[in-house]
């Protein structure tokens, strides 16, 4: 079992959700709430990492983030470190491949509260921040919830873009499924095996999280 | 109007509106109209919900809308009581907290003692805990209610709100409103598709057809005299006809109405020129039946002559639809006691004849029928 690697998952999956909860948040509710010009465009773009292959995602934000490019560029003259190859382009990569996982669950979520009731809490005097808190994010969490748990889950498993963006280097973008890949590679097949048990399992105990949430969800409409 | 409401809502798109409508403290004021008709719409923008292009809304002499002078007032600043269709109660929160949310902040007292006194007020009391899933239909009604009254609004609106309970639930809840307009004294303006129901509840009615008012009277006059023929066929009138004006009579104070063979007395319509097409209508309650058995002096009146086309007996009522001699076929109907269509051998297919209170016909201005 390699440590380092396993814990730099998990860190890079807490960030990753840390950075989309916020985004995730306004994005979802704008999407839900609001039409504007260009919308389903915006929708579009942000499905195209779901359908998009890892390695085309990854191949894009290694050019994007390359010291060849004014992103690259910026980032090396602000930090004095190439973004490629860092754990902080490894992040950047990851929020931009899970904005589909964040978004759509929070996006669905905030649409599935009535748009009666936001009007009544209106009528009710409530200002805009306390429909917001009181009434929203108390109907849409377990939605939000689960765009986090399926971000974090997803993180936890992503590998092409990981190893177009990060490479493998230990300690900064190696993370657990490299890792397994690197140890198959290398016929280490029990580590791979106690490695990929271990996302397996963090996996399942994720799903489990989300579908008992939903549950609860229905539960509490019919209940 | 210095206190209560008044509202003029215009709109071109995307729902075309045209409304004019004053309600006082203490009034009900019912808005009536086929689904569609843009009631809702209406009550969404004294809200503050829906914003007219132009329109100008003053409850107790503040002014929530003009858009002259770009004033716009949102909903949170407008003191309205709003129960919807679906109630919209909050899902998660107790029936407690669901009235407590609506409470203004930094009044006097905590906002859960006022939303438990305002529970009581609508017989709710020993339910506060329940979530609105765990309560009836009429429950979350009355929440809803409670949740409207809560923060001591202006002006009390009501989106079809017995429309989602059983038929003995909606009497029970329309006696209780009866009963609440005198407690609270506020403009209450109630949206319903029921005629019954606005005639039993409000005032007055409002006739909503196409986002513009047509009418706006007391019921018994809305129904008796409908400004429109197109008024007349959406109160859903049965004697509604087309005539002819022959001519005025103002020391009988009459109008001689041509209605195919027969030349009716009607009542005093100076507006109308001789010659003039009008529609007419007349309530069935002042057609009256010729008796056999006892013959009145109002026979006299406008005797017409015909045959029964169907008679339906609707509990102690008769309901008879006659076919009208020398009309080229027009149907009349009428309702007479049970015993008395028994005692005068009333029966399909047999003769009949009645009279037409002169005061009864209501002239109104001619109208293709379009909608």
């Amino acid at each position: 079992m390699e440590w380092t690697a396993l814990i730099l998952s998990l860190r890079l999956g807490v960030v990753t959700v840390l950075i989309l909860l916020p985004v995730g948040l306004i994005v979802g509710r704008l999407l839900a709430y609001r039409r504007f010009p260009g919308r389903g465009l915006v929708e579009a773009s942000l499905m195209l990492p779901l359908v998009l292959p890892p390695t085309v995602v990854g191949y894009y934000l290694l050019v994007a983030f390359g010291g060849a490019s004014p992103i690259g560029q910026v980032w090396e003259r602000l930090t004095g470190a190439p973004l490629v190859f860092s754990f902080e382009g490894l992040v950047i990569a990851s929020v931009i491949v899970n904005l589909p996982f964040a978004i759509q669950p929070m996006q669905r979520a905030f649409e599935a509260i009535p748009r009666e009731i936001r009007d009544a809490a209106a009528c009710c005097g409530m200002a805009p921040s306390r429909i917001l808190r009181t009434i929203e994010l108390p109907l849409a969490w377990p939605g939000i919830l689960s765009g986090l748990v399926l971000t974090f889950a997803h993180t936890l498993g992503e590998f092409g873009v990981v190893l177009m963006v990060g490479g493998s280097i230990p300690g900064s973008t190696r993370t657990v499924s490299i890792a397994i890949y690197d140890r198959v590679q290398a016929f280490d097949e029990r580590a791979a095996a106690v490695m990929a048990a271990t996302l397996l399992l963090l996996s399942v105990v994720a799903l489990g999280l989300v579908y008992a949430l939903s549950n609860r969800r229905a539960g509490h409409r019919h209940g | 109007m210095a206190d209560g409401l008044s509202a003029r809502l215009r709109n071109e798109t995307p729902i075309p509106l045209d409304v004019e409508l004053t309600c006082a403290p203490g009034e009900v004021l019912a808005l009536v109209g086929p689904s569609g008709a843009g009631k809702s719409t209406v009550l969404r923008c004294i809200a503050g919900l829906n914003r007219p292009r132009h329109g100008r809304i003053v409850t107790d002499g503040q002014i929530w809308l003009d858009t002259d002078k770009a004033i716009d007032l949102a909903p949170q600043s407008r003191a309205v009581g709003i129960v919807f269709q679906n109630y919209a109660l909050f899902p998660h929160m107790s029936a407690l907290a669901n009235v407590a949310a609506a409470v203004p902040r930094g009044g006097a007292g905590m906002p859960e003692e006022r939303a438990r006194r305002l529970l009581e007020l609508v017989h709710l009391a020993g339910l506060e805990e329940r979530r609105p899933g765990e309560l009836s239909g009429g429950q979350q009604q009355r929440v809803a209610l409670a949740r409207a009254l809560a923060r001591a609004p202006k002006v009390l609106l009501l989106d079809e709100p017995f429309a989602a309970v059983d038929q003995v639930t909606r009497r029970k809840l329309q006696r209780e409103l009866v009963l609440l307009r005198r407690a609270v004294h506020v403009p209450i303006v109630l949206v319903t598709h029921d005629l019954e129901e606005a005639a039993m509840l409000a005032d007055r009615l409002s006739i909503l057809h196409h986002g513009r008012t047509l009418q706006t009277a007391p019921a018994t006059e809305i129904m008796a005299r409908p400004a429109t023929a197109l008024v007349a066929r959406l109160l859903d009138l049965r004697n509604v006809f087309e005539g002819q004006i022959e001519g005025h009579l103002p020391d009988r104070s009459a109008t001689m109405l041509r209605w195919g063979g027969y030349l009716l007395e009607a009542a005093y319509a100076p507006q109308f020129a001789e010659g003039a097409k009008v529609a007419w209508a007349i309530p069935s309650s002042d057609v009256i039946l010729h008796r056999r058995d006892r013959p009145s002096r109002g026979e006299r009146e406008n005797p017409l002559a015909g045959q029964i086309e169907e008679m339906i007996a609707l509990g102690e009522t008769a309901s008879i639809t006659m076919r009208v001699e020398h009309t080229g076929g027009a149907s009349l109907t009428l309702g007479v006691p049970l015993h008395v269509a028994r005692r005068n051998g009333l029966a399909h297919g047999g003769a009949i004849g009645v009279s037409l209170l002169k005061t009864g016909i209501h002239c109104m201005p001619w109208e293709p029928r379009s909608s």
